[in-house]
């Protein structure tokens, strides 16, 4: 069954067997306001744990976007070429912006669960 | 004899008339709406008359072009009055205060722009035999010696067309010079209240940027910056004064860190006119600095340019300086425009851009040095001073500034004030907008929570500045009584209202195109 | 001080508001040891007179274009510039206007950008443009570096045709980024093979039309080679007016058009300021350099105009932006725009074809002079030379005849002694009969002598 983690840096991950689908978190869509682009790597990629995955923009901001873990890349979402406003609208769900083959399952213990990272928000409110 | 008589005086039916109706034209009254120009030609109409080439065989090579370019025909008062309408939707230094910190809007001469058109300057040729250009190469000459004796720093490189441009003619040097002496070095130290050119530079030259935070005072923490000082360290690129509008009152501490570390010192000059003629950076320990001329020495800013940014440079950096170089001999002058094989006195990085640097803005500078003169320069520097503190005074019970004390030419402040009004610091400036004037710079620099930085400069009057005070104070006791309305729409009263940004920036459209089908266009 | 509007009881009652007894205290951050006592020592300030005459008799020093036969070209060209532009680049509102970050009270500079933008696309055959770069030489480093982005591969093949201005600027930018440059040797005939310097490792081939001896190169053959190796052509111009003649680079296949558009709207101007043209795909746009204004609405659903995808710069990204520039070439963008819209579509083929005329009719004439042997087969206003000579010297003797007779290509490659006997002339729409006359004269007496 999926599990769900995120980072400190308001990335979440979502892992199904090996295969790790990942966004940004609803916090994260909220404080960025209007997305405009989100410039995301190509299929295939092999990324390290804390590697740059992708870019995320909104009008005044750019932000990077991390891998949680460590894999390669296996799809990403082309919707979000189209209309990168989906992140706001579902970030946690349509708004995905990349899938990977996950290398090493065990470096998810390193992320928070849903609760603490929703404690860890509430914090920073 | 013409007996028809007509009404002279407004009338009844005048008074509270709906301002709101909408007219059959889209313009209102003076405020013409412009349709873009390809919107407006027609085929076989031309601005310019020329001469029939007539027929004969070319040379291209069979390269010719052969489809339609798109371009619409149009003749002169067409022409004229389309820019002409576009331009009165601009606010510009000769309608109002501009007041955009970091930015130094000020009085641009019109003598200057006389003298930039004599067509022994305007209409010279780069590439001419320098015997016939010796004018040219003196003024190159003579501003460079009123930026040497101004700065007091020794070497001079005067191509960079822009003040990004000349810090990286300046890091170049530096990196070169480091490299002359076998010292690779990998990173700069930016304090975080910086211009993003200068991270942008320093990344642009191979180095890693690591950004020093400020102090509690606004300024480098020097104690930080003391700790990141090592043999990895390259150069520490300072403003000053800095992006907060103040004198880093711990720059010799911090030059001399930086020199003990064995790394280059870069000074920002952006804010080179709060101290033109009372303080020299040579003096300060500054190893290379740009002057942005369109800033300091009131070249024009043109809607975005063209700038100009000379680099002057300490002795040790002065031989690696971007090349070409004009030199004078007895009043005679020689341009230097290669590298010399194997020439020990000059070591230079390069070239940095084609040419000898901005011509039309070294003859508006040096204008405008001969017209002010050391004594008018140092006048500069302590009425902009004046103004920015005149300012800060008139202001501070109502808008807190961010830091203590006297600032510089510019004065910063923070959202503070607008705590709890529902008003932000984008609203707020907006809404100067419907004031009559040009909103300060927002939301910069970074280390302050929602930064209004003011900066008024020297050419502002007493009057202008009491004006400005008092839509200030006006927005700042709406904001705070509760008429929130006037901020969250404003602007109301400009050409256009707030645009979409987002849906500018998610499907942009950067260039026109012709309505799909021909119906369309009727 | 005609420009400082407070008076000296303007400035004793503000500083009375401030509270501080001097101007002095508010320089009170500034460490004593280095604040100047006195004036530093350069001359007092003079009235419009007097400045107006001292800069009078600098220009005269000079010898301006319009006053001798002047052929001198190689990046920089005299064209007749209509009385309009200057009038209308001189509107305050466009002078004094600074770069366009309120939207609401800057839609005259932005809609001129995209009219320009515009334009420049239309001319360079290519879909989008950004809003100008400092010269042509710097948006050809830009448009390498651009091409490393996209490609995300460091090699650079450059061709020997391309202005060594701009190769040399290309080349400084690159100095502290890795990869390699490879510069090929200047031909003056045009022939190189720059597709066989192509690898997998290329990230672009940069090449110029027409050439720097003005030779005009076919892109078609290279873009494709360029294309089959997964590389950019990155084409390059230094005279915009070509455009109005020639097959457009973006229409022979190049995927960067950058180039010198000084000659509309813009004067020589000792070569500074300049403007710099920057066009590309569309599929590349988040990748290009420099301010971009795009169309939007406003709260009441009006059309108007923003700086846009300013994500890509550098007061956004800082170390990250896709270039440093700030400040770019705004008022010389404007005076191209408005001169491109007095020529429109009629008037910009006929200056064009009046520009080959004039060059067409010069090699007429110097053909025949003894001792000089022109070496185009295809040129549009510029061309090259071989003379029984030294050319440096042959230039110099005919300036002392008051002929403007050129550009040694010594003066841009000194390295290279098998050019030192050609010299690159130029003719444009300004450019009479009689000036060729005489350049003609000139060129045989310097070179019989």
């Amino acid at each position: 069954m999926a599990e769900l983690r995120f980072t400190e840096e308001h990335e979440w991950i979502r892992i199904d067997g090996n295969e790790g689908t990942i966004g940004i978190s609803d916090y994260a869509q909220e404080q960025l306001g209007d997305i405009v682009y989100v410039e995301l790597p190509a299929v295939g990629a092999s990324l390290f744990q804390g590697d740059e995955a992708a870019v995320v923009e909104s009008v005044k901001a750019a932000s990077e976007i991390y891998a949680p873990v460590a894999g390669e890349v296996t799809a990403v979402n082309d919707e979000l070429n189209g209309d990168p406003g989906i992140v706001n609208q579902d970030s946690m769900g349509a708004g995905w912006f990349i899938k990977m083959k996950v290398e090493n399952t065990s470096q998810l213990s390193e992320l928070m669960t849903e609760q603490t990272y929703k404690d860890m928000v509430e914090g920073l409110k | 004899m013409n007996r028809q008589g007509r009404p002279t005086a407004p009338g009844l039916q005048a008074q509270g008339a709906n301002e709101s109706f909408n007219t059959h034209t889209g313009h209102r009254g003076l405020e013409h709406e412009e349709p873009v120009i390809f919107e407006q030609g027609a085929e076989g109409r031309c601005g310019v008359d020329l001469p029939d080439p007539g027929a004969f065989e070319d040379c291209l090579g069979g390269l010719n072009r052969h489809n339609e370019i798109g371009l619409p025909g149009l003749s002169e008062p067409q022409v004229i009055r389309h820019f002409v309408r576009l331009s009165r939707k601009n606010y510009a230094i000769d309608l109002g205060i501009y007041p955009l910190g970091s930015c130094t809007m000020k009085h641009n001469p019109r003598l200057n722009e006389v003298i930039a058109r004599l067509p022994g300057f305007a209409n010279v040729h780069p590439l001419q035999p320098v015997s016939t250009v010796q004018g040219a190469l003196e003024v190159i000459d003579m501003v460079a010696h009123w930026l040497r004796a101004l700065t007091g720093m020794p070497g001079i490189a005067m191509s960079p067309k822009a003040g990004a441009h000349g810090e990286l003619c300046g890091l170049m040097a530096i990196r070169a010079a480091l490299e002359d002496r076998g010292d690779a070095r990998q990173k700069v130290l930016v304090p975080e209240s910086a211009h993003g050119t200068n991270p942008a530079t320093a990344a642009l030259c191979g180095y890693r940027v690591e950004a020093i935070p400020a102090n509690v005072r606004g300024r480098v923490d020097l104690g930080i910056l003391r700790e990141r000082l090592d043999e990895t360290v390259a150069a520490v690129m300072v403003t000053n004064p800095n992006t907060c509008g103040l004198f880093e009152d711990e720059v010799i501490e911090i030059a001399e860190a930086t020199h003990a570390a064995g790394a280059f010192f870069y000074c920002d000059g952006a804010n080179f006119n709060a101290i033109v003629g009372r303080v020299r950076p040579g003096d300060l320990g500054v190893d290379a600095m740009h002057i942005n001329l369109h800033k300091t020495f009131s070249t024009p800013h043109g809607g975005g340019g063209p700038g100009a940014g000379p680099v002057v440079f300490a002795k040790e950096l002065a031989p690696y300086a971007a090349l070409p170089h004009v030199n004078a001999v007895d009043g005679d002058y020689t341009l230097i425009e290669h590298q010399a094989p194997a020439a020990e006195e000059s070591k230079s990085f390069g070239r940095l851009t084609a040419f000898h640097g901005q011509m039309g803005m070294f003859v508006r500078t040096l204008t405008y040095m001969l017209s002010h003169g050391a004594d008018g320069l140092c006048k500069v520097a302590e009425d902009a001073v004046l103004g920015a503190n005149y300012l800060l005074a008139r202001l501070k019970d109502v808008m807190p500034p961010s830091f203590d004390g006297p600032c510089m030419h510019e004065a910063l402040f923070d959202d503070r004030f607008l705590i709890g009004t529902d008003v932000t610091t984008l609203d707020f400036s907006k809404a100067l907008i419907d004031e009559g004037f040009h909103p300060m710079t927002m939301y910069f620099p970074l280390v302050v929570h929602g930064a209004l930085l003011i900066e008024p400069t020297e050419t502002e009057s007493r009057d202008s500045l009491d004006e400005f005070v008092v839509a200030l104070r006006g927005l700042v006791a709406d904001a705070q009584s509760g008429n929130t309305a006037r901020f969250a729409g404003a602007p109301y009263l400009s050409p256009r209202r707030r645009l979409d940004e987002t849906a500018a920036a998610r499907a942009p459209v950067l260039r026109w195109s012709p309505p799909a089908t021909p119906e369309a266009a009727e | 001080m005609r420009y400082l509007p407070l008076t000296d009881g303007d400035r004793t009652s503000m500083l009375a508001e401030i509270g501080v007894d001097s101007i002095d205290d508010l320089y009170a951050d500034v460490p004593p040891s280095v604040r100047l006592d006195g004036l530093i020592d350069l001359p007092l300030h003079q009235g419009e007179l007097e400045v107006e005459r001292a800069m009078k008799q600098l220009a005269a020093k000079n010898l301006e274009a319009g006053a001798a036969p002047f052929f001198v070209g190689a990046g920089a060209y005299r064209h007749h510039i209509p009385a309009a532009v200057d009038h209308l680049i001189q509107r305050s509102e466009f002078l004094t206007a600074y770069t366009p970050y309120q939207p609401e009270i800057s839609q005259g500079t932005l809609q001129c950008l995209f009219e320009y933008q515009t334009q420049v696309a239309l001319l360079t055959g290519t879909e989008v443009a950004n809003a100008s770069m400092y010269d042509g030489s710097t948006a050809c480093a830009e448009a390498v570096l651009m091409a490393r982005r996209v490609t995300r591969r460091k090699n650079v093949v450059v061709s020997g045709g391309l202005h060594p201005h701009y190769r040399e600027v290309t080349k400084t930018t690159l100095r502290f980024t890795e990869g390699k440059l490879t510069p090929c040797p200047p031909a003056p005939d045009g022939v190189e093979d720059l597709a066989g310097l192509i690898d997998g490792e290329t990230a672009c081939v940069v090449v110029q039309t027409p050439d720097l001896f003005g030779n005009i190169r076919d892109l078609q053959p290279l873009a494709a080679a360029a294309q089959a190796a997964g590389a950019l052509l990155i084409a390059v111009f230094t005279e915009a007016m070509s455009l109005g003649a020639l097959m457009p680079p973006g229409e022979m296949g190049a995927d960067i058009v950058v180039g010198e558009g000084q000659s509309f709207g813009n004067g020589l101007n000792f070569g500074g300021p300049n403007l710099g043209l920057f066009a590309t795909r569309q599929l590349y746009q988040r990748q290009m350099p420099g301010r971009l204004c795009g169309e939007t609405v406003d709260a009441d659903g009006r059309r108007g105009y923003v700086l846009t995808l300013s994500t890509r710069e550098q007061h956004i990204r800082r170390e990250k932006a896709t270039s440093n520039i700030c400040t770019n070439a705004g008022l010389c963008a404007l005076a191209f725009c408005i001169h491109m819209a007095l020529l429109g579509e009629d008037g910009l083929k006929r200056i064009a074809q009046l520009n080959h005329k004039a060059a067409i009719d010069l090699a007429g004439k110097l053909q025949p002079v003894p001792g000089v042997e022109v070496l185009n087969k295809t040129y549009f206003n510029e061309f090259t030379i071989r003379v029984d000579g030294r050319a440096d010297r042959i230039v110099e003797s005919m300036a002392g005849q008051g002929v403007l007779g050129g550009v040694p290509l010594s003066r841009l490659c000194p390295d290279r002694e098998e050019l030192a006997d050609l010299i690159l002339v130029a003719a444009t729409e300004c450019t009479t009969d009689l000036e060729m006359d005489q350049l003609a004269a000139a060129l045989g007496k310097a070179v019989a002598s």
